[in-house]
């Protein structure tokens, strides 16, 4: 077999099969950690926060909320954009970087997934508090009635919305847990304690990891990959649609689906940044996730974040050549008027913060990365409130231009379901194995110093020029 | 598939260390004219199952047909309540809207064919909740590579055994495991 001498390396430390298995069950095994015990407290209490937020929505109605007759999406809907594009990094980086057959996606796919899941719960929750009458949420799909029967509406981008995101969930969930399956049975086969080992056992379906059992893993792994694909893109579409089909100025601009999706993966991928930086180094999976890892996806920031700018100079040059005085106001006053603050916090964080990681030093710089990586989320939030709340606010008849103020229900609600994303992302650190066992160990042959003692390391690794190719301790120099 | 019980017999174990020795292995195996029961990984190695001789897996096929009845039942549902049931004359615009009916029927294609494959999975591979495995050795689902023969006469066993001790396995045993041969 032919290898490249350039071919990155991404598990370091000489692991053996063994010692990678026995790395990514550690947290399983051992007891939580204090600083564990701390978030976790700490993550759920902020959502129970959240839950004093949704039980006063869910007794006293929409009326909680600072919304008014001009602005009547603001918070909610922000918060459901919000958290659908977090959810769009995992699929990418594991249906998608598949198909690209980039392996370093080995390393993160399994948590990004995990977070894809979460923060598609999380969104799922705004769009059903915001009907006001959550206990009526069935209404909205297609069911057989008593009211003539009189069905939903398939021309409404709303409605394809409903079905965008329940398959997203489903498939992503799915695809997630088929790749859980083997690695469930190696916890199951290693974990001592006859309760931990029942609850492995049914976890893990029975797998044994048979030849056959592989060759169709594999081959569903491929055919999922291949769905999701199309699926990830399509989800954020329609989520554009939401707007974009409307008659809105700000909103009615046929740039939305591709901006969008950009937006989404630039959001998600500072996410999955967010969380990895701090979750590499709290589990010591730093031969796994490695600098090389955090270096390519502050690639994926710079490339995402310059297309959201593209979209958003665009769409401020095709306001004014359209000539649509309407659309023109929309985004005069978007970038000058009350809201320009946001505008800007939006543009700063977005457009500007990710141009550093030009600079090669600052990407390989785990803690520069994770405070940009806090810029882009908080950005990315932004944008969506911009979209929303500016182009609302001031409407056709100037008598009912009005200002938006979130009511501290709302901001419960908002703080309270980034509580329960952390409480269900600090579960998955502490009971599920973070990295994918299985997957990794297949690419040790091709891509770890284990068997790659002749490669180039200075590739991935950063050995600054002119000094000697990094050299594991034991390997033999001829 | 028979519904009836399968029996416990005697099999040949032979355990490796190393994936690239378990594909040796398997091929010298198979030259020898021994018949492989089962092969354990802990993960996927590329080209084991030609080296077992194994035909390409039909699940794109499922996955196929999944999808083409996703796609038939959300137009049977779009045009069913929308077009023939009840139709709703908004503007005058069509009661047929097929350009509306494109992301229903897309994410419903997806959705279809990505359970149906994915429940022909767990299906075909006797996976799924409250399956209880049996396990050669705990090991195979961490850095060990399990090659199991079911075994016969006496010759036939020093035969196998000689195999795996040719091609370096680091473990021959036997144990008494549930017969998968089918009939």
């Amino acid at each position: 077999m032919y290898d490249s001498p350039l071919r990155q390396l991404l598990v370091t430390g000489n692991k053996s099969y063994a010692q990678v298995t026995e790395d990514i069950c550690r947290p399983i095994h051992s007891k939580p950690s204090k600083e564990w015990l701390g978030a976790f407290l700490l993550s759920a209490s902020i959502l129970g926060i959240g839950g004093i937020g949704i039980l006063n929505t869910l007794v006293n109605g929409i009326g909680a909320w600072g919304l008014n007759k001009t602005v009547g999406w603001a918070f909610d809907i922000t918060n459901f954009v919000f958290w659908i594009g977090i959810g769009h990094a995992g699929t990418l980086i594991s249906a998608i970087l598949l198909l690209f057959r980039q392996k370093w996606r080995t390393g993160v796919n399994r948590a990004a997934e995990a977070m894809t899941i979460f923060a598609v719960l999380c969104a799922a929750l705004f769009p059903g508090l915001h009907m006001g009458r959550p206990w009526l949420a069935y209404w909205i799909f297609p069911l057989p009635n008593y009211h003539g029967p009189l069905w939903v509406n398939f021309n409404s981008p709303l409605l394809w919305d409903v079905f965008a995101i329940s398959t997203y969930f489903t498939v992503s969930l799915v695809f997630w847990y088929t790749g859980l399956i083997p690695d469930f049975a190696t916890v199951r086969d290693r974990i001592k304690g006859k309760f931990a080992k029942s609850v492995y056992t049914a976890l893990s379906f029975g797998w044994v990891g048979s030849a056959k059992n592989w060759q169709r893993f594999e081959a569903v792994s491929l055919i999922l990959a291949g769905l999701s694909t199309p699926l990830v893109l399509s989800v954020h579409t329609i989520v554009s649609f939401d707007f974009a089909t409307s008659v809105i100025p700000g909103w009615h601009t046929t740039i939305f689906p591709p901006y969008f999706v950009a937006g989404a993966i630039f959001s998600g991928f500072g996410m999955v940044l967010t969380l990895m930086i701090i979750t590499r180094k709290v589990l010591n999976l730093e031969d796994y996730i490695t600098i090389g890892h955090i270096e390519a996806m502050c690639k994926v920031l710079i490339a995402t974040g310059m297309m959201v700018g593209i979209a958003y100079t665009t769409e401020f040059f095709i306001a004014w050549y359209s000539g649509s005085i309407y659309e023109r106001y929309a985004f005069i006053n978007r970038a000058f008027g009350p809201y320009w603050w946001a505008y800007w916090i939006m543009f700063s964080c977005n457009v500007f913060s990710p141009q550093v990681f030009w600079i090669r030093k600052l990407r390989r710089n785990p803690w520069f990365v994770f405070v940009i990586s806090i810029f882009v989320n908080i950005g990315m939030w932004f944008e969506r409130f911009v979209i929303i709340v500016t182009s609302l606010h001031r409407d056709y008849l100037v008598s009912s231009w009005r200002m938006y103020t979130p009511s501290i229900t709302e901001w419960a609600i908002m703080i309270g379901v980034f509580g329960l994303f952390f409480t269900l992302f600090l579960l998955f650190t502490r009971f599920f194995p973070v990295v994918a066992i299985a997957e990794v160990k297949s690419i040790m042959k091709t891509s770890s110093d284990t068997y790659r003692k002749d490669a180039q390391v200075e590739i991935f690794h950063g050995t600054p020029a002119g000094v000697p190719a990094y050299r594991s301790p034991d390997s033999n120099l001829q | 598939m028979s519904k009836k019980k399968k029996e416990k017999v005697n099999h040949l174990v032979g355990i490796y260390d190393d994936d690239e020795k378990l594909l040796h292995a398997v091929e010298v195996i198979r030259q020898r004219g021994i018949k492989i029961a089962d092969v354990f990984t802990p993960f996927p190695i590329h080209g084991l199952e030609h080296a077992l001789g194994y035909k390409d897996s039909r699940l794109p096929d499922v996955a196929f047909i999944f999808g083409t009845l996703g796609t038939i039942t959300a137009l049977a549902i779009q045009i069913g309540t929308y077009t023939i049931d009840w139709q709703v004359n908004v503007g005058g615009k069509s009661s047929l809207p097929l350009p509306s009916f494109i992301p229903v029927t897309f994410e419903l294609t997806v959705l279809f064919a990505a359970l149906g494959m994915v429940g022909t999975y767990l299906i075909a591979n006797k996976i799924g909740p409250g399956v209880q495995p049996e396990v050669v050795d705990p090991r195979q689902t961490d850095d060990k590579f399990v090659v199991i023969v079911k075994a016969k006469d006496e010759a036939y066993n020093q035969k196998v055994k000689q195999a795996y001790n040719d091609t370096g396995a680091e473990t021959v045993r036997e144990q008494i495991l549930t017969d998968t041969e089918e009939e």
